[in-house]
């Protein structure tokens, strides 16, 4: 068990071919090859919905269109997450090669690296890292040229129509699906939108081949993922992990001693209590991806002491603030969740309205819009079923 | 042309006049203004061609650009849970203290606007606070003294 916890750094790594070479490798290849491995390498989307990336660059190379656009996602925002700050600040060269090899495969010329507004203070040194990116691209004939685009603070920008709306200078409101952006995208051209951590395994296929990939991880969950670890821990920070990691392996070796609950994936996903920690694994066929909405990889630690009441109010306060008010289910839905637990710990009502408004989350899982309203009910339901008595007492 | 026509058109220039230039130039505007004006939006409005209720809609939209005025320092303090488990209280109630006021307001010299913000991307090192571009973190009551000091004797 304990040999699961590899320190694996494929992600931050340093490695003797550069992300380059690597890229000069891919683009020495046909395309068709290039989406064949990624497809059988099995990658998964690391921004959330968990997509197949070869399908996705398979889509948007056979799509028509005149223009077509690479968008890199570096819209991080859920709570609890920092692991695209981080590599773009040690390993910008890994996305950008990744970005490279796309704009190959699917035939774009143009990639934005969509940066949330928070993350301000990167663009000098994006902007440094991406004038030698583009000495690269005309050494290899590549005909592609990067721009950051920078957010505004808002959440909701991280689910990628909403960023191409953001983008076209419309609200950043998530659009309806389909059609997909890898055939109506930026513009309303073919665009592959993918998570900055994506493009950088997109890479690693390339560098170490399908066999070596598949090797990481477990069946289904391929490749190693970056966690970021908050909270009542000794050791906060960001760790490069394989997939497949039990939830008390994990607080084995980063919990206090104290761990009371690990919440799995940010505000949008799981909190799981003490007693189901050796039955939780960490990867996406488990129900638990340890992913969410807009970035993935949050694990946030609470001790005993914390209220998990107090927990769930500030998800719910987050929530009620990012929803971007388009479909009533997810803006009204936010509000009430919020007045509901606050009634019931006042005494105003009983007990018995945590049914209502768990309720309440369920038709808000299938009749909002989009992952935000969608996946409230990950963590109202597992915080109100595991934890009931702190949120009545 | 008036001030604000001319910071608008250097921006539109910058940035071009289609739709897709909007953020960026609304950005621009806040960077220099701390705010974006009605002024601006009316004009950001003409030269892109679009409904100043629009552009107005656009920017209402992100929390970074705010369409009341603030000060020149713009500090947002995280609230989101890990840092709020780390403390935040006691960093609010030090900044309202040096500061002389409560969150959502700006001192009277319009040097300093107090804010809220969520996860700002360093829950690992909470407390964490934004001031304009500038991010600080493992925040303390001690270092939040330091770091308005030497705000306070820039100009
Ligand atoms: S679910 Fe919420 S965030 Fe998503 S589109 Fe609806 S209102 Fe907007
Ligand atoms: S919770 Fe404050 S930076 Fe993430």
């Amino acid at each position: 068990m304990q040999e699961r916890l590899k320190r694996l750094d494929v992600i931050l790594g340093i490695h003797p071919e550069s992300p380059y070479q690597v890229m000069e490798k891919a683009l020495k290849r046909a395309p068709k090859d290039i989406i064949s491995d990624l497809i059988d390498s099995g990658l998964k989307g690391r921004g959330g919905a968990g997509f197949l990336t070869g399908l996705k660059w398979k889509f948007a190379a056979a799509a028509e269109g005149d223009e077509k656009f690479v968008v890199c996602n570096a819209d991080e925002g859920e709570p609890g997450t920092f692991k695209d700050r981080e590599i773009l600040t040690i390993v910008p060269k890994k996305v950008l090669a990744g970005m490279g090899i796309c704009a190959y495969v699917i035939g774009a010329k143009k990639g934005y690296i969509y940066l949330r507004g928070e993350y301000k203070y990167l663009v000098p040194h994006l902007e440094r890292e991406i004038a030698e990116f583009h000495k690269n691209c005309f050494k290899l004939e590549l005909d592609f040229n990067v721009e950051v685009f920078l957010g505004s603070g808002a959440y909701v920008c991280g689910e990628e129509t909403a960023l191409l709306n953001s983008m076209e200078g419309f609200r950043g409101e998530p659009r309806n699906k389909p059609p997909f952006p890898t055939n109506n995208g930026y513009l309303g051209k073919p665009t592959v939108v993918n998570n900055v951590e994506t493009l950088v395994s997109a890479q690693v296929v390339s560098r170490i081949g399908v066999e070596e990939f598949k090797k990481l991880g477990i069946q289904d969950s391929h490749g190693s993922k970056l966690f970021s670890v908050s909270g009542d821990t000794p050791r906060p920070g960001i760790y490069d992990l394989e997939f497949g990691l039990s939830l008390e392996e994990f607080v084995r070796e980063f919990g206090d001693g104290d761990t009371k609950a690990v919440q799995v994936g940010g505000a949008s996903g799981f909190c799981v209590p003490r007693k189901k920690f050796q039955s939780t694994t960490i990867g996406f066929p488990g129900g638990l991806t340890g992913d969410s909405l807009p970035t993935g990889g949050s694990m946030m630690i609470f001790n005993s002491s914390r209220s998990m009441y107090n927990v769930l109010r500030n998800y719910l306060d987050f929530f009620e603030e990012e929803s971007c008010g388009q479909c009533t289910p997810c803006r009204i839905g936010c509000q009430q969740l919020k007045v509901g637990i606050e009634a019931v710990k006042r005494g105003d009502k009983d007990p018995e309205y945590l049914q209502q408004l768990l309720k309440l989350t369920d038709t808000m899982k299938i009749t909002a819009k989009c992952g935000l309203g969608q996946s409230v009910a990950n963590s109202f339901s597992s915080i109100v079923d595991n934890f009931r008595e702190e949120m009545i007492y | 042309m008036t001030k604000t026509d001319l910071m608008v058109k250097e921006l539109v220039d910058k940035y071009g006049n289609k739709r897709e230039s909007l953020l960026p130039i609304l950005q621009g505007v806040y960077d220099l203004e701390h705010f974006v004006s009605d002024e601006a939006m009316v004009s950001i409005a003409r030269n892109l061609d679009l409904s100043s209720a629009d552009v107005y809609g656009k920017s209402t939209f992100y929390s970074f650009l705010d369409t009341i005025p603030r000060g020149k320092f713009v500090i947002r303090v995280c609230k989101t849970i890990v840092c709020d488990m780390h403390d935040k209280n006691q960093i609010v109630d030090t900044l309202e203290n040096i500061l002389k006021i409560k969150v959502g307001e700006t001192t009277l010299n319009r040097k300093f606007s107090l804010l809220y913000t969520n996860c700002l991307g360093w829950c690992h090192k909470g407390p964490a606070m934004l001031v304009n571009d500038d991010v600080y973190t493992d925040l303390t009551p001690e270092s939040i003294r330091e770091i308005i000091t030497d705000y306070k004797n820039r100009e």
